[in-house]
Order: structure tokens, then sequence, then C-alpha cells
């Protein structure tokens, strides 16, 4: 009987808009905040930051902007890799013609020039649907990954062929680049996972949010009581594909330092799908929970047999991950279909009416 | 302007120069075509049958690759090898059909497209543990020589996988049409429900159609393992088979033919004229291109079902 809505009284309309009406919830909110920007940037090593908590928290943000597109507005695509492919090569190119531009707004112009690509291809969305589309997606993958792989203007033509971040400042810190400590580029990665998830917890409570719902649901019905498909489905598409843009300016710039088309190939796409899937479609949080699970499940599934003190082959190990992989995915989907978010909202309910059992 | 001759009319014009490589060419698509067929073949089967998208084809197609050349590797004849892998692979339908699929009844289409991107990880790393990750040499005693028809040269073994795969289609064509189960096939895909109140079991049918579906894994699986080499890159085939399935429509079986060779055809012919001048290695991508391209036209692909929607 400690978290309920009982006695929790709104004098004003904002407070009845809150994205946290319950005070319990905010006082949990702040704590994990104040967790996730002080304490643990002080505790982890740079083991777990580089290899366990950067790559959460970019993943977290292509998986808001797929679930945007895929839970929200109900369109599946499998192009997230080459979405985040353009976010990464134009940030380079950006970075490297105009050196002197703060890296944040490089970030947010390569968002912009995602969100562009993605309306193109997303105009087979006004056409077709469902798993039809998901095929169609499939083009931007291929196609943006085998440009970026081809024209040497996308890379200034180095001889490596691949992308590397250059040095750059924000706030007189190296964010950027080999020099950058793990710590800052953890603490740029949770701000900017942060503003980006407020946003789009705003963007789907609102007016915009409703008709990729509706549109969601039923188009033509959608259509019917005033919603123009043809704005609302390429919003959902230059939105999705400005998040995973900036995701995959971030994972380049903040998290592997340097990259070639490889790293944004069709098994990134499947994975961010597998996290909106995993956490729940349609769920800001779900979007988080599901990117902490697919990016948690290798590391420790590498971790067990060592602490364990099993000594196995790595190919072996490599086959026995893909099947429990495999294996937890299926079970998943058996146990809950809607996801982590899910099984949230279930723990609230029963939160809500403990300790009584009815 | 020199563009525009670059793209469209040197490639047509070395096309009609040499008339006799350009059948080499179409031949050589067509080839390649009917093997995305076989592969495609396996998707249209079950999402007729059970809406469901099996993304897993390919990893089936490994599976059963795998399963058969690893039991010729410890001397299986052939032809008890193919019959255990057969016998194998309905082991697999009726686990599949009992563990997943039997519990995920009602749920969307896009849950069980997931699950069976699940299964497509488990069924590689099981074939993989059991058999080896090492690439294996499949040989089934087909010569691999050119033979020369009206100065054209064709490969024989390219030749025997058509008529392979032309008798497989043939054999289910009977088997949809003229059977009492292919005709409770028909039924179940049209509606579940429907089919079955008139006393059709819908386990018993799913349990079928996976396995047809894994026996043409099995046919698909030979043909390019005996191409290619039976390894992981035998899975990657599936994303190869899709928009050969969006090209025919995702429930038309001859769809699923002539998408293939559609596919077949465009990829070879784009990537020999066309190629040089875009950079190669368009074949990555153009197939995609053209069902985008197709589909902006006719959504529901060139024999899909019409997709009507009532309010």
């Amino acid at each position: 009987m400690i978290y309920r809505e009982a006695g929790n009284y709104k004098t004003t309309y904002a407070a009845d808009q809150a994205i946290f009406t319950l005070q319990l919830d905010r006082v949990f909110m702040t704590m994990v905040m104040v967790l996730a920007f002080l304490v643990v940037p002080l505790w982890a090593n740079e083991y777990w930051l580089q290899a366990v908590l950067i790559p959460f928290l970019i993943f977290s943000l292509a998986a808001i902007g797929l679930n945007l597109l895929t839970g929200y507005a109900g369109q599946l695509s499998l192009g997230t890799g080459g979405f985040m492919a353009v976010g990464a090569y134009s940030t380079y190119k950006l970075t490297t013609a105009f050196p002197d531009l703060n890296i944040l707004l490089v970030f947010l112009l390569a968002g912009f020039f995602a969100a562009l690509v993605g309306i193109v291809f997303g105009l087979p969305s006004l056409r077709i649907k469902g798993f039809y589309l998901a095929v169609a997606t499939l083009a931007a993958q291929f196609f943006i990954l085998w440009l970026f792989n081809k024209v040497g203007w996308f890379y200034n033509n180095n001889s490596s062929g691949n992308i590397t971040a250059p040095p750059r400042e924000l706030f007189g810190l190296v964010v950027t680049g080999a020099a950058a400590k793990a710590q800052v580029r953890y603490l740029l990665s949770l701000g900017i996972l942060t503003l980006f998830a407020l946003f789009a917890k705003n963007i789907v409570r609102g007016r915009i949010g409703r008709s990729w719902m509706a549109i969601r649901d039923m188009d033509i019905a959608a259509e019917i009581i005033g919603i123009r498909p043809l704005h609302t489905k390429l919003l959902a598409f230059a939105l999705s594909s400005f998040y995973c843009g900036v995701a995959g300016a971030m994972s380049v710039f903040l998290w592997l330092g340097s990259a070639e088309t490889e790293a944004f190939s069709i098994f990134i796409s499947f994975q961010v799908l597998f996290m909106v899937i995993v956490g729940g479609l349609g769920s800001i949080l779900g979007s988080i929970l599901g990117a902490a699970f697919i990016t948690l499940l290798p590391i420790l599934l590498t971790n067990v047999p060592l602490l364990v003190g099993l000594r196995i082959p790595i190919d072996l190990q490599k086959h026995i991950e893909q099947i429990v992989f495999g294996g937890l995915i299926v079970f998943f989907l058996i146990v809950e279909p809607h996801g982590l978010a899910r099984l949230w909202q279930i723990m609230k309910e029963k939160l809500r009416r403990w300790p009584f059992p009815y | 302007m020199e563009l525009l001759n670059t793209f469209f009319v040197a490639p047509f014009a070395s096309m009609f120069g040499s008339p006799l490589f350009l059948a080499e060419v179409i031949i050589g698509g067509l080839l390649t075509g009917v093997l995305y067929s076989l592969v495609a073949l396996g998707f249209v089967l079950i999402f007729k049958a059970s809406g469901v998208f099996n993304f897993s084809q390919g990893a089936m197609v490994l599976f059963a690759a795998l399963t058969l050349v690893g039991l010729m590797e410890r001397g299986v004849p052939v032809w008890l090898a193919l019959a255990l892998t057969v016998l194998v692979m309905i082991a697999l339908a009726w686990l599949i059909e009992r563990l997943m699929l039997s519990r995920l009844v009602n749920q969307e289409g896009i849950i069980l497209f997931m699950a069976t991107i699940g299964l497509s990880f488990l069924l590689e790393g099981f074939g993989q543990i059991f058999w080896g990750s090492n690439v294996k040499r499949l040989d089934i005693g087909i010569p691999n020589e050119s033979i020369h028809l009206a100065g054209i040269p064709i490969n024989q073994f390219d030749l025997f996988a058509a008529l392979m795969a032309a008798g497989v289609v043939a054999l289910l064509a009977v088997f949809f049409q003229k059977t009492p189960t292919g005709r409770a096939l028909r039924a179940v895909a049209d509606d579940h429900q429907a089919a079955l109140s008139i006393g059709i079991p819908l386990q018993r049918i799913w349990l079928i159609v996976w396995s047809v579906s894994g026996f043409v894994a099995i046919i698909a699986g030979v043909v390019w393992g005996a191409k290619s080499g039976v390894q992981f890159s035998l899975s990657l085939i599936a994303l190869k088979a899709l928009p050969v399935l969006i090209l025919g429509g995702f429930t038309s079986v001859p769809g699923a033919i002539v998408g293939g060779l559609i596919i077949g055809v465009g990829e070879k012919i784009a990537e020999i004229y066309w190629g040089p001048v875009l950079g190669g290695a368009i074949e990555n991508w153009f197939a995609y291109m053209l069902a985008m391209v197709f589909l902006m036209f006719r959504p529901q692909g060139l024999f899909g079902e019409r997709i009507i929607e009532r309010i």
C-alpha cells in the first residue's frame, strides 16, 4: 500500500499531464538518474564503460528510433543499420569538412540527413504494408552500405576505407577520438539519450503520437477521421531515421572510434529489432530495457562459463551463444510476447495492491 | 550526354552487339534464378498454410545440408543419408510445431516472425555444433562440366539443378491440387477457423507443411551445397529469397518460381551490363531495388492475392 494513486491530489493541469504522476515514481526516477549520472562514472572501470554501458546507451537510442516507427506507427523496418550508417558517415563528412563546428550540432545535422534518407525510403510505405514493407526497407539497408563502400567521397578517399573519429572538444573536454576518456563519452551519450528519450516520450503522448497509433491500428479508419497518412507515415520515418542517424553517429564517434560499413550490417538491424520486440512494441521504456537485455546477454554468456571455471573452445562457445540467444528469444516471445515493458507494468499493478492478494 | 550514353545506350548496344553472349548471360541468370526459387518456395509454403513469415528457411537449408554432409562423411551411403536427412527434417518440423508454434497460436504476425528469427539462431548453432563449422564439400556425383547447346555453353550441374527444381515444383503442384491433404492445406491457408470447424486438424497440417518445407530445404541445400560448399553463408541465401518473394507475392507458388527467374536474370544482366558503370557488386542491392520499385505499382506482387480492406 505504499505505491498508490490515492492521496496524490493534482491541483494543476501541468501536474495532471506530468509523465510521472506519482510521488514514488518521481523519487525512483530521480534516484536512477543520480545513479546513472554521478555514481556510475565514478565507480565503473574502462572495460564496463566501453564494452557494456556505452553500447547500451547507443543501442537504446536506436531502439527508441525503431520503436517510434514500428511500435507506434506500425511500419516494420529492417533498414535501421542503413540509417545508422547515414548518420555516422554524414557526421564524418561534416566534421572533417568543418572542424570548428560544434560536435553536438554535427550530430544533429547528421540526424537530419538520416531523416531525409528515411523519408525517401519511407515513400513505399504509402503503398506497401507489413512484411512487404519490411523487405522493401532492406533495399535501403543494402543500397546505402554499398554506396558508402563504393564512393570514396564518403570516406574522404582514404586507403583503409573506414571512417575514423577525429578528436573534437566540447566544453574544453575531448569527447571523440582516441584521446577521449570513457567517462566523458559515457556522460555525453547518457545526456543525449536522456534528452532524446524525454522528447520521444512527449511526442508519443501528444497529437503526433496519437495519429501514429491511429495509423498503426487501422490506416483506412485513421484516414477517415482526418489523419493524413502521407504526412503521418513520412513523419514517423523521418523522426525514426533521425534517432537512428544520431545513434549511428554516436556509435562511431563515442564508442567504436573507427568503423567501416560492416559495423552497420543487416545484423545490426536485426539486433535493434530484437531489442524493440523483447523490450516491448510501443513503449519508450521498453526500448531501453530491450537494449539492456540484448547488449548484456552476449557479455553474460561469455563471462559465465569463465566464472564457473569452464574452459570452452572459442568456436564452440560462439555456437552455444547462438543457441542460448535464439532459445531465449523464442522463450521470451512465448512467455511474454508484449515484452519487458509489459512485465514492468504487471509488477507495478501487483505493487499497487500489495500486500493484499486480490 | 556522356552520362546518358553510358547508362542508356552503351549497355543495350553491347547487348545486341553479341546476342550469343546475351543468351549465355540470360541462361546463367535463369539457372541461378531456379536456385532462388527453391528457397523462396519453402517460404511460400509455410506462409500459405500458417501465415508465418518463416525467416528460418535459410537456416533450415543450412541445417539440412549440414546433416546430409555430416552423415555422408561418416560413411553413410548417399541414398540412406538422404532418407535419414528427410527423417531429421520431419522430426525438426514436429519439434517446431510442438515447442514453438502451438504456444504462439493467435499471436500477431511480427511476433511469429521474430520467433522464427530466434529459431534460425538455434538451428545455425545446433547444426554447427553437431557437424562442425568448417566448409564442407558435398559431392553427389553430378559432373560439373559444360555442354554446348546451339553454341551456348550450359553447365551440366546447373541444368540438373533446374530439372530437379522443376520436378519438385510439379510434385508440389500435384500435391496441392489433387490430394485430400493438399486441399486441406489450402483450406487452412484460407481460414484457420473455418478449416477447424469442418474437422481439419490444424496441428497435423502444420506438421505436414513444415515437413514439406523441410524437404524443399533439403533439395535447396543439396543444390547450393554442391555448387558452393556447405558452410554458414548458406543460411544467408534466405535474404536473397526475400525480394523473390515480394516480387512473386507471398502466397503464390508460381509467383515464387517466376519471381526467382526474374530476379536471377535481372541481377545477372544488371551486374554484367551496368555493373562496371556503377562500380561493381551491385548484385547485393539490385534485387531489392527492383522489388521495391515493382511494389510501388503492384503492392501485392505479381501473383499475390489482392489485398482488399474493409472497415
